[in-house]
């Protein structure tokens, strides 16, 4: 036994779990295992769709390249921000943070608007391009626009991540390579990176799982290059074809799935 | 603290640039919502009336988010509470397994969580065309948070302690769960509630899916006014969303800071 040998009995234990088990049975475990059911009804090969159908391929790769690419910038940036900020002393410091990690608890519609008002057909960017004399230029509903939007709901994530990271860490690590000698270089390779290891690859994880599943963003963009969330509510609801849409909905669940679990197994700890 | 060490000119102006870019956004559509007219700009006035418009428009959504947060808060209070207890106190591999699945709902899509639910009880019409379907959808989704923050606490050794010496003094087990747990895990339960409130109500992934043309929600609400409204009304609507969130954040940093002062080290 463990901690001064003191438990409660297990009969207690359950009856403490059994509301919530029996709650998330019915509108969660149940539910998924129909959805994971589903497809098997029109053939096994229905679960081979996203391979097999090349709209529904390219589909997935898209949103694969895409969230790629967003999660690796968004570690890059979020890294030199994070640290930066961490480093530095400045009044305002705190509300300057937590204004940065407002976009958090944003829905995706929110972020698409956002784009809208930068890169749309009355945004910013056209007005100054206009103002130059190099004509009303759009970037919001293409490829170009959805990088963006996710950069924007992504960076927060990684910059309050980073900023944590970095202030936790022991100063004395990096003064004593720098008394030894490092340069700014070395410190860097040798000290922070592996310090920053671990936190990279979880932050590198949910970033890339909520990416992959981003759906408000695309859906207000409604943009012509298509991400798997959008090909999902497509098949839902304008083709009522429910087993294509929960086949590829496993697909999408389980590759977001696998990514969080490996990262958390390579480092250690849970990504959010 | 001064230092040696001094950051390089290059990186302070990255940082400026991406907060720039995070900011911007966010001061363009509450200026945009706030204007008479957004493509002449601020020199066309300032007005509510895009705000009053959202109000007649969409003004119940407000409502209908706020009743779901709240709801959606005390139902994962009374499941999720006991069940924080429960996984903070079991050695047991079930109790590992249970948290693992727990978390599942967050680990994938909303999109395909949704798609479940409409595909297991989409035909109970009643329940499909409530407010209590969207809501066990939220609550599925934010019972992690709010189990995981509450569990937490309750695994702090002093707690055991004190746990054994209410028993010890003949507390029956209710006695000592609302006594001396609760009131010890307090600042985790407010900020798991605190929490479990800002994702209900920002939540657009399940609902738009779970979502009836009489159950709408706030960001199903925002969702509409970007496809058909003009872009000031879109723009005050956000700003809507602003005003409903940024208390509750605040009150969640907050609540964080005094967890921190209390149990930091």
């Amino acid at each position: 036994m463990r901690h001064g040998g003191f438990a409660p009995s297990r009969t207690m234990l359950l009856a403490c779990a059994a509301p919530a088990v029996a709650f998330f049975t019915a509108f969660w475990l149940l539910p998924a295992a129909l959805l994971m059911a589903l497809p098997a009804r029109q053939g096994w090969a229905t679960y081979a769709a996203v391979l097999t159908h090349g709209r529904y391929l390219q589909s997935l790769l898209q949103t694969l390249g895409l969230s790629a690419v967003v999660t690796l910038s968004t570690l890059v940036l979020g890294a030199l921000v994070g640290i930066t900020l961490a480093r530095q002393r400045f009044r305002g410091q705190q509300l300057l943070l937590s204004l940065l990690t407002l976009p958090l608890s944003f829905p995706g519609v929110i972020v698409g608007f956002f784009i809208i008002l930068l890169g749309g057909r009355q945004g910013v960017v056209a007005d100054l391009m206009e103002s130059l004399g190099a004509g009303r230029t759009t970037f919001a509903y293409g490829l170009a626009g959805l990088f963006i939007a996710y950069l924007y709901f992504s960076l927060p994530r990684a910059i309050a991540t980073y900023t944590g990271a970095a202030r936790a860490m022991d100063p004395q690590l990096e003064e004593a390579a720098r008394s030894l000698g490092a340069s700014r270089w070395q410190v860097a390779r040798d000290v922070w990176i592996p310090e920053l290891g671990p936190t990279t690859l979880a932050c590198g994880a949910i970033v890339f799982a909520t990416a992959m599943g981003a759906f408000g963003t695309a859906f207000t963009l409604s943009t012509k290059f298509e991400v798997l969330p959008i090909t999902i509510y497509n098949e839902f609801t304008n083709y009522a074809n429910f087993a294509l849409a929960a086949s590829l909905s496993v697909t999408l669940g389980l590759i977001t799935w696998l990514v969080l679990w490996m990262a958390r197994r390579a480092s250690g700890r849970a990504a959010w | 603290m001064k230092t040696t060490r001094q950051t390089p000119w290059p990186l302070l102006a990255l940082t400026g640039l991406v907060t720039l870019f995070l900011l911007a956004p966010m001061l363009l559509s509450i200026m945009a919502g706030l204007v008479e007219n957004y493509s002449v700009g601020i020199r066309s006035g300032l007005t509510l009336r895009w705000l009053q418009e959202v109000w007649d428009n969409y003004g119940n959504t407000v409502g209908a988010s706020l009743l779901l947060a709240l709801l959606c808060v005390l139902g994962n209070l009374l499941i999720g509470v006991p069940c924080a207890y429960a996984l903070a106190r079991s050695p047991s591999r079930w109790a590992r397994l249970l948290e693992e699945l727990l978390t599942l709902p967050v680990a994938i899509p909303g999109l395909a969580s949704a798609l479940a639910l409409i595909l297991l009880y989409g035909t109970l019409q009643g329940f499909r065309q409530s407010l209590a379907f969207i809501l066990v959808g939220h609550m599925v989704f934010t019972l992690p948070f709010m189990v995981r923050t509450v569990a937490s606490a309750f695994q702090k050794d002093e707690l055991r302690a004190l746990e054994e010496a209410a028993r010890s003094l003949g507390a029956g087990f209710a006695q000592r769960f609302i006594g001396v747990l609760v009131p010890a895990v307090l600042p985790a339960i407010v900020a798991g509630s605190l929490m479990v409130f800002t994702l209900s109500v920002g939540e657009f992934n399940l609902t738009w899916m779970l979502h009836t043309p009489l159950t709408r929600t706030l960001p199903v609400g925002l969702a509409d006014s970007y496809a058909s409204m003009r872009i000031e009304v879109g723009s005050a609507y956000t700003l809507v969303f602003l005003m409903v969130i940024l208390p509750v954040l605040w009150g969640l940093q907050a609540i964080g800071s005094l967890i921190e002062k209390h149990h930091g080290t």
